[in-house]
């Protein structure tokens, strides 16, 4: 699904230029649910944001379901995150004056999906999270577990190939993110293939891989026992 | 283009717009006020266009007066101080000379330029007015409004010299009681009866005629008081593409040549235009609604730049918003599309209310000025001009709606979803 090859990645901090990511190797089957570990400024978000086509990679080639990402404008950019990834992140970004339903419609209709389409399938996936009873209210009226699982609705509504998250647990306590790690691996269950960057060992070992990266180099990456969450629901 | 008739569009637009009640209705006010500024300036500038018309509808503008006075230089073994007199036949002479002349009416009159006013008695009522000798073209040139039964002299009258006369309103009320029809019935002149043929409608518009004057036919006048083929003055109307002033100026040379005046004589034959001063009217109505229209259009411009400022804000503050929807896969053209739609839906909404409230001003102004005399009247904004400042709006809205969406754009969406 994925394959990344001699990914350099630096950054340039006025006259000094900062080495982040320093020659990966690395490649993801479809269905896996992999954890990408390392302690802050070891370069795990920078590799997310660069699968995630937020950021371009200096050298090395980046393919995605078989696509090379390669020289894309914002526009084309845009329109690849929007047909093969789905993002969940930290502190949930969720459009606050959107309701539940709303914001996870969001990116059917940057795919051009008719509005009433467009809430059957809200709909359908706050079900899948829990949440359909929710599906009116705003933002501020969810509690944070609440907000995440909008935000996974909101990242598998446009059904992509790949599922991004970037800490998704770092904002909520931990029956809260084991409640979310179930979600997470009941999507991965289903085939979905899910990349999450954390910090917390427990959580990655809910996965069933875990990259650990350090100082730009993956410097161990095997595959785990995963174990469940639902134990601890 | 599509993307303008999306209802998805217009719901996203609503979202945002809605989020922030009061920076939104603040931005309307701005833009509201400015429309309504324009609308009601030129609305206004229009009703005193209007209203200089109205007072001198009732004149042809492009009318003029002659008359004779006294002449200041020796001419032809004439010596200095000799007094003019215009004659009948000086008609016939300056239409041929000048063919710019459409309508030239000689004109007399009793009790105005010296000399006492007519006595006019009826029933034990009496008064004194003034009377004007006339012919029926007279009232080419300025227009007289008779009441419904009556009629102004005609040419009959003039032929005949029938003694019949068209009083005026306040004339009518002194001689006549209330409920009486004063049409048909006989009033003294001066000793002589005359039959009422009509009432004139008095209209203010400048000079000496009042609503108490008399008219009776040329030729009658020239029989009641003997004046022969004497004429006090003439009213001349030029044909609508002639210029007046030089009119004016050849009936002057040539009344000058016929009298045997020095043409360099300032004094001997005096005149009065009303196109000169009907421009000058014009001219003032024309400034002002220029004026407005600058006004208005700079106000308008204030308000939509306040439109622009809030949105930058707005745009500054929904960093992480725009990144989150460019994560979820909105394209650059689509995040700039939202911003300049909504500062163009913001400018219409705004615009077209102030044009309803504009409107609404103006009625009220124009209810309260009814029946004040001041020259306002219907004060309307032209349909271009409204239709011309919504598309001022739209262009100014889209511009400078193109300063935040061009913002929104160059964020990064990491850089947005980095801002915590």
């Amino acid at each position: 699904m994925i394959v990344i090859k001699d990914l350099h990645k630096s950054y340039k901090m006025g006259s000094n230029s900062l080495h982040v990511l320093k020659g990966i190797n690395f490649s993801v089957e479809e269905g896996e649910l992999v954890a990408i570990m390392g302690s802050s400024g070891s370069g795990k978000s920078t590799l997310l944001n660069i699968l995630g086509m937020l950021d371009v990679l200096d050298e090395g080639s980046y393919t995605l379901d078989g696509v090379p990402i390669k020289n894309l404008n914002e526009t084309k950019a845009a329109q690849y995150r929007n047909k093969f990834l789905g993002f969940v992140f930290q502190s949930f970004n969720l459009i606050n004056y959107k309701s539940a339903m709303e914001n996870v419609a969001l990116p059917l209709y940057y795919q051009k999906v008719g509005r009433k389409e467009r809430q059957e399938k809200a709909l359908k996936y706050l079900e899948q999270v829990g949440l359909r009873e929710w599906a009116d209210h705003l933002p501020s009226e969810l509690s944070g577990g609440q907000k995440q699982r909008v935000a996974i609705a909101r990242a598998m509504a446009a059904e992509p190939k790949v599922l991004l998250a970037d800490e998704p647990t770092g904002a909520l306590d931990s029956t809260t993110s084991y409640e979310v790690m179930d979600l997470i691996q009941k999507i991965n269950d289903a085939g979905n293939t899910i990349l999450i960057v954390t910090h917390e060992p427990d959580i990655a070992d809910m996965c069933k891989r875990i990259v650990h990266l350090k100082d730009g180099v993956i410097v161990e990456d095997k595959k785990i026992t995963q174990v469940r969450a639902s134990q601890y629901v | 283009m599509r993307f303008l008739f999306d209802s998805n569009t217009w719901q996203e637009i609503f979202g945002s717009i809605g989020k922030n009640r009061t920076r939104t209705i603040i931005t309307v006010i701005g833009v509201l006020w400015g429309i309504l500024i324009y609308i009601v300036l030129s609305g206004a500038a229009k009703g005193l266009d209007n209203g200089f018309e109205k007072q001198f509808q009732n004149v042809a503008m492009n009318s003029m007066f002659a008359w004779a006075q006294s002449t200041s230089m020796p001419y032809k073994g004439f010596k200095t101080g000799r007094q003019i007199q215009l004659k009948l036949k000086d008609v016939t002479i300056l239409k041929n000379r000048i063919p710019d002349i459409q309508y030239i009416a000689p004109r007399n009159v009793k009790g105005i330029f010296g000399g006492s006013p007519a006595q006019i008695i009826r029933n034990g009522k009496s008064g004194s007015y003034a009377v004007y000798g006339d012919y029926p073209i007279s009232t080419k040139i300025a227009t007289k409004k008779i009441y419904d039964g009556g009629r102004f002299i005609n040419d009959e009258d003039i032929e005949g010299a029938r003694k019949v006369c068209v009083i005026g309103e306040r004339t009518q009320k002194e001689l006549f009681e209330n409920d009486e029809n004063p049409i048909g019935e006989y009033i003294r002149i001066d000793n002589v009866f005359f039959q009422v043929v009509g009432i004139h409608k008095y209209t203010p518009g400048g000079g000496f005629e009042s609503d108490s004057d008399i008219y009776i036919p040329f030729t009658t006048f020239k029989k009641l008081y003997n004046t022969g083929e004497n004429v006090g003055w003439f009213a001349i109307a030029a044909f609508d593409d002639a210029d007046v002033i030089k009119v004016e100026e050849n009936v002057k040379a040539v009344l000058k040549n016929i009298h045997s005046v020095n043409p360099k004589d300032e004094r001997a034959i005096g005149s009065f235009n009303l196109g000169e001063i009907f421009n000058r009217i014009v001219g003032f109505a024309k400034g002002l609604t220029f004026m407005s229209l600058v006004v208005g259009i700079a106000t308008i411009l204030a308000g939509v730049i306040g439109i622009g400022n809030i949105l930058l804000i707005s745009v500054k503050e929904r960093t992480k918003e725009l990144g989150v929807r460019r994560a979820l896969g909105a394209t650059p053209k689509e995040v700039r599309s939202l911003i300049i739609l909504e500062s163009v839906f913001l400018t219409m909404v705004a615009g077209v209310m102030g044009i309803i409230l504009g409107a609404g001003v103006l009625s009220l102004i124009n209810k309260v000025t009814q029946g004040m005399d001041f020259p306002y009247a219907n004060p309307t904004v032209p349909i271009p001009y409204v239709l011309g400042a919504l598309a001022i709006m739209v262009v100014l809205g889209t511009l400078i709606g193109l300063i935040p969406a061009q913002r929104a754009v160059s964020i990064k969406p990491i850089d947005a979803l980095r801002e915590e």
